[in-house]
């Protein structure tokens, strides 16, 4: 008995998500393969590092600085009806050091770098710059793709670590420049909470993890995506959702191995 | 003395999935000379413009460039073959995020370590035979369509190749840019001793500027020639392409499933 319309459906999508995943992995070999151009000549990955990380530092900063401020805000609230308020500093740090700080620069760098790396590509592709180029004899994924992806993964974790900075400093800013908490409780409280092995590296660990997960996403959508105005702009949207969901459910695996020791 | 071939294209067939695009192709094009292909829109030229550039296998047949089958060489072959090769794109393809000057530098600096000062020599070189020696700082964003062309030609040459593959060099011209792309393309193919290929469906400019024409139709090639032949040319396909007539054997339909009648619903 053929199966109904709707399974059959379902099937089909589920074979051509694991297709995919198989082709980006190979994408994934491939660019690992040609890297050794963007590292022999530096330059390439400075280029796009500014494009990718510099570019993102302000959207970065301004959404960290926010974030620390709303955790101080809610934080001291809570912490208040316990009457632990100079907690308050260490339950910012280890909230944005562990979770937050990787997450959401991730979250915002898929948007911002990754983003614009599909639809370059795309585009790239789609004004037949990419065939242009394989026909010139300079093969496009050693000298488009790896620089983007070494920019990209060099430069999430710098980006999650200034967005932690940026948080603490909002949290202080709220904290004990406007609610009056403790200036000294609230840095030596944070002090002996967050551990370097425990909390930061773990940090470091997942924005890498991270870095790597978007910014191959971004490349292989661009790269994968139609030579058309629709087959840009989908892959652009398909960048920001598969990356949006990729970090929230990697989060949630690396966090259980990192802090429950599953 | 007869001339001597550099490229040799032997009964190629090329389908997409079960689409036969082109059907047992032969040519031959001889070192020095400026070939045009010529035909309809979707009759298999590009296709057979991406066979000689190696981007695509043939489905039967052999692609020859200088005594070696493109589609048998592997990629370092491939990559070397295509350094003696300049292709210019139907528009131009030039690097969005590069100078006009870093655009023409590109292959020269991606296949040769030559001293900065040498670049910068053999780059104005170029730009100024296609008369765009003042642009070399502009983007690509700022030129006109026919500057851009041009630009494109000059990168195209930076290697002096020994074959130059045109797509489509005359399309969304105006007539002096057209006039101008033209007169290029026949001059660096002179200067430089190069074989060029142009695939096009502008008939009177390639006419003047070529010394051997092929007709593609359906896939197999419908006439041959020098352009005075195809001018005199009382083949009724050739005679509506170069005439550019409604009335012929290329049909102006599309052929579909059903008729017309069948369509509109007035039919079963």
């Amino acid at each position: 008995m053929p199966l109904p319309r709707g399974v059959r459906a379902i099937g089909h999508q589920v074979i051509e998500a694991i297709w995919r995943i198989g082709i980006a992995s190979r994408f994934l070999a491939l660019t690992l393969l040609h890297s050794g151009l963007s590292w022999r000549r530096f330059q390439l990955i400075v280029k796009e590092l500014f494009s990718s990380g510099v570019m993102s530092l302000i959207i970065i900063g301004v959404a960290g600085t926010f974030v620390g401020m709303v955790l101080g805000l809610q934080g001291y609230e809570t912490l208040k009806r316990y009457g632990s308020e100079s907690a308050l500093g260490s339950l910012v740090a280890l909230s944005l050091v562990r979770e937050l700080g990787p997450v959401l620069a991730a979250l915002l760098f898929a948007s911002r770098a990754g983003s614009a790396m599909t639809a370059e590509i795309g585009l790239m592709k789609a004004t037949e710059q990419i065939a242009a180029m394989e026909m010139m004899a300079v093969n496009p994924v050693a000298r488009v793709v790896a620089p983007r992806f070494w920019a990209g993964v060099i430069s999430m974790p710098l980006l999650a670590a200034i967005f932690s900075a940026m948080g603490v400093f909002g949290g202080y800013l709220v904290g004990v420049v406007l609610i009056g908490v403790d200036a000294g409780s609230f840095w030596s409280q944070m002090q002996a909470a967050v551990d370097v092995r425990e909390d930061i590296v773990n940090g470091i660990i997942k924005s890498v993890v991270f870095g790597i997960v978007v910014t191959l996403i971004a490349l292989f959508e661009g790269f994968d995506a139609p030579p058309t105005a629709e087959g840009v702009s989908g892959a652009t949207t398909r960048t920001v959702v598969e990356s949006s969901l990729a970090i929230l459910m990697l989060d949630f695996i690396l966090t259980a191995f990192m802090f429950r020791g599953v | 003395m007869p001339a001597e071939t550099l490229v040799e294209i032997r009964d190629v067939n090329f389908a997409y999935d079960n689409r036969a695009i082109l059907k047992g192709i032969n040519m031959s094009f001889d070192k020095g000379k400026v070939i045009a292909i010529m035909g309809g829109s979707g009759c298999g030229k590009t296709t057979l413009f991406r066979l000689i550039g190696g981007a695509l296998k043939p489905s039967r047949g052999e692609v020859r460039i200088s005594g070696k089958v493109i589609h048998e060489l592997d990629e370092r072959e491939l990559y070397e073959m295509r350094c003696e090769m300049g292709v210019l794109f139907q528009f131009g393809a030039l690097f969005t995020d590069m100078s006009v000057f870093d655009n023409v530098a590109f292959q020269l600096r991606e296949h040769s370590n030559l001293p900065e000062e040498l670049i910068r020599d053999l780059v104005m070189m170029k730009l100024n035979a296609v008369g765009l020696r003042g642009t070399h700082d502009l983007m690509p964003a700022e030129l006109s369509g026919g500057m851009a062309r041009r630009v494109a030609l000059a990168r195209t040459v930076a290697l002096d190749p020994m074959l130059i593959l045109y797509d489509e060099p005359f399309a969304g011209l105006d007539p002096i840019s057209l006039s101008v792309v033209g007169q290029l393309i026949r001059k660096l193919n002179d200067a430089l001793g190069s074989t060029s290929v142009i695939v096009t469906h502008d008939v009177q400019e390639s006419l003047k500027i070529v010394d051997y024409v092929y007709f593609i139709a359906d896939g197999v090639i419908r006439a041959e020639g020098t352009p005075e032949q195809i001018r005199a040319s009382n083949d009724p396909f050739v005679h509506q392409f170069v005439h550019g007539e409604v009335d012929g054997p290329i049909p102006f339909h599309y052929a579909g499933q059903s008729s017309y009648a069948q369509d509109l619903g007035v039919q079963s």
